[in-house]
């Protein structure tokens, strides 16, 4: 638990070999993703997720809330309903697609949160060395002293339900592994020679931050936290599913699945489908993490 | 060597401290205090207030954090507020149908992964590897606890060939009957481990190929059997590490599939007590679960420094 993440940073040789060829590291990230065809398809399938779940009105039919005692637990294929029906009669197709505002609000939403907290901190701590790194990195590790799950769980579960408590809670279990990386590029940044050769040259704490810290942090904890976007996604509908998360009678994927659990001895099938959301989102997310890690050339 | 050891079990002191502080704090800044859950509300002031001073709720919180600590630090972990019985009983039979789940779906998980990893690594490019890569990142994209639900689908109302809920009994499993209740709660369990490992382990065995010293080791004539050795023994120190990761959050994570197949572990413990609102269980809960952790890490750096010797920091 005292092991820092060994992360490379290119070499400036080779980095300048890189400048030579004319193109900026971005650009070159960009032309890499171009031609990662299996990256480019994740990439297609969540924004076509993302415009259905924004515009959810326009895909379906139903309101996600109207039940029928008459119309419940319908098969897949029931006229007018062609997903079939809920435990209480509502569309499903409906609920699976406005569910997905929850479930990708609450997943995406903490990783967001934990990369902004968690890099300033991890930055902070880098830089500033002494006394601020010690107290900010113990902190970081009596938070890695809980399985993310558990924490998330334990604040979940004391603090009450609801996709405020969610997010916060996520956002917590997601700080200690981003304050890691951070600050252990931020480190083994300050110490290069370009560093210290810019300090020397009267260059300023915010410039030396903006243009060669930053720069050094961004690809590793921009990688490591798309890598967290699959765990947030199946984290928060699994919260859901417990009842700690989003309530009743919110549409949201986990939420679904341990609704319909009641129902798994009637229609196996309809009992599952809102979890092929959860996994075709988070395998997405897992894909286009590893494309974006390969482009910007990381190794974790 | 010991000295590192001596180290490493020191460090988990501040640690350990912290989580305590931790959940303590967690269980004060809920909404209202113990007693507001204990009695009714119509209950007169003067006896709820003489719950509160029976409890020490009425004395400062920084007395009242050190009069918990010492009684976790002698093995007390309380009583619950729901069955009256000890917590410490009630936690530690649970772990033990826990581990029962979570030691085999480790086992099969962690050589799982690491045999489809070092295959998928060894065959780089072929259809072997991306056939072991896509069961690796299906492995730790599927949400586990509706891969429980898809099971229990599959063979319990479908084909009703396992049972899809419990123990089958209690204790550890004598008969068949009791144990083919693991089956399903086991395999969901390992998916998440194999796809994590076997990931790790080709990602490692393609960067220790790609070192000159393998080149060295053909050169010298060793056979390969030989070769796969060195591979391994230098793949296994950050493949160990992530192991005792995965075996906490087993442990930790254990709720999820618990509550699927309604296992009367750990994770189900927490989850009864969270809604009844049982305190001292879940305090306990939590906090003996982030220890087990904590330790598993510091076993795991052991092996690790006994492994390779620049570990020993």
């Amino acid at each position: 638990m005292t092991d820092t993440p060994a992360i490379a940073i290119a070499e400036p040789v080779e980095a300048l070999r890189r400048a030579q060829q004319g193109k900026s590291y971005w650009k070159r990230v960009w032309e890499r993703l171009r031609r990662d065809k299996v990256t480019l398809a994740m990439a297609a399938i969540l924004i076509a997720l993302l415009t259905m779940v924004i515009f959810a009105p326009w895909f379906t039919a139903h309101d996600p809330y109207q039940g029928s005692v008459l119309r419940r637990l319908k098969p897949i294929g029931f006229p007018g309903h062609w997903l079939g029906t809920d435990e209480v009669g509502r569309d499903l197709w409906s609920r699976m697609v406005y569910g997905g505002r929850l479930s990708l609000l609450a997943g995406v939403m903490p990783v967001f949160l934990a990369l902004l907290v968690g890099g300033f901190l991890g930055i902070l701590a880098g830089y500033a060395g002494g006394l601020v790194n010690s107290a900010i990195m113990r902190l970081a590790d009596v938070l890695y002293a809980f399985p993310s799950i558990l924490l998330a769980i334990a604040i979940t579960g004391i603090l009450g339900a609801g996709l405020k408590n969610t997010i916060l809670a996520l956002t917590i279990a997601f700080v200690p592994p981003l304050v890691r990386i951070s600050e252990a590029v931020t480190t083994q940044a300050r110490h290069l020679d370009f560093v210290e050769a810019a300090r020397a040259s009267g260059a300023g704490t915010m410039r030396i931050l903006q243009y060669h810290i930053l720069s050094n942090v961004l690809g590793p904890t921009l990688v490591y936290a798309t890598s967290l976007i699959s765990i947030g996604i199946i984290l928060a509908a699994g919260l859901s599913f417990l009842g700690l998360g989003v309530t009743p009678p919110n549409a949201e994927w986990g939420l679904m699945l341990n609704n319909l659990r009641q129902a798994l001895w009637v229609d196996p099938v309809i009992c599952a489908l809102p979890g092929v959301m959860i996994f075709i989102t988070s395998m997405c997310f897992n894909l286009l993490s590893d494309g974006l890690r390969q482009a910007m050339d990381v190794r974790l | 060597m010991w000295a590192y050891i001596v180290r490493r079990l020191l460090y988990a002191v501040p640690i350990l401290l912290g989580v305590s502080m931790l959940v303590f704090a967690l269980i004060h800044l809920a909404p209202g205090d113990v007693v507001d859950l204990l009695v009714p509300p119509e209950v007169p002031k003067e006896i709820a207030d003489s719950l509160r001073a029976r409890f020490a709720l009425d004395q400062a919180v920084y007395i009242q954090y050190f009069a918990w600590l010492g009684r976790l630090l002698v093995g007390d972990l309380g009583i619950s507020f729901f069955t009256n019985r000890p917590v410490a009983d009630e936690l530690f039979s649970a772990l033990g149908n826990t581990l029962m789940l979570a030691l085999p779906a480790a086992l099969l998980g962690f050589s799982l992964g690491v045999v489809l990893g070092a295959l998928a690594a060894f065959n780089r490019g072929t259809w072997l590897d991306k056939a072991f890569s896509a069961t690796a990142i299906t492995g730790v994209s599927l949400p586990h606890y509706w891969v429980g639900i898809v099971l229990v689908a599959i063979f319990s109302v479908i084909l009703n060939v396992l049972p899809a809920q419990g123990m089958g009994g209690s204790g550890f499993p004598t008969s068949w009957e009791q144990a083919r209740h693991l089956i399903l709660p086991v395999v969901t369990l390992s998916l998440i481990p194999m796809g994590v490992i076997s990931r790790l382990v080709r990602a490692n065995v393609l960067e220790i190929l790609s070192h000159e010293f393998v080149g060295t080791l053909h050169a010298k004539g060793l056979l390969s059997r030989r070769v796969l050795y060195h591979v391994m023994k230098n793949a296994a120190p950050s493949a160990l590490a992530l192991m005792g990761l995965q075996f906490g959050y087993l442990l930790g994570g254990s709720i999820l599939v618990e509550t699927v197949f309604n296992w009367p572990g750990s994770g189900g413990l927490m989850n009864l007590a969270i809604f009844r609102r049982d305190v001292p269980v879940l305090s306990a809960t939590i906090l003996v679960l982030a220890t087990i952790f904590v330790v598993i890490n510091i076993l795991v750096d052991v092996l690790q420094a006994l492994i390779d010797a620049r570990m020993r920091r």
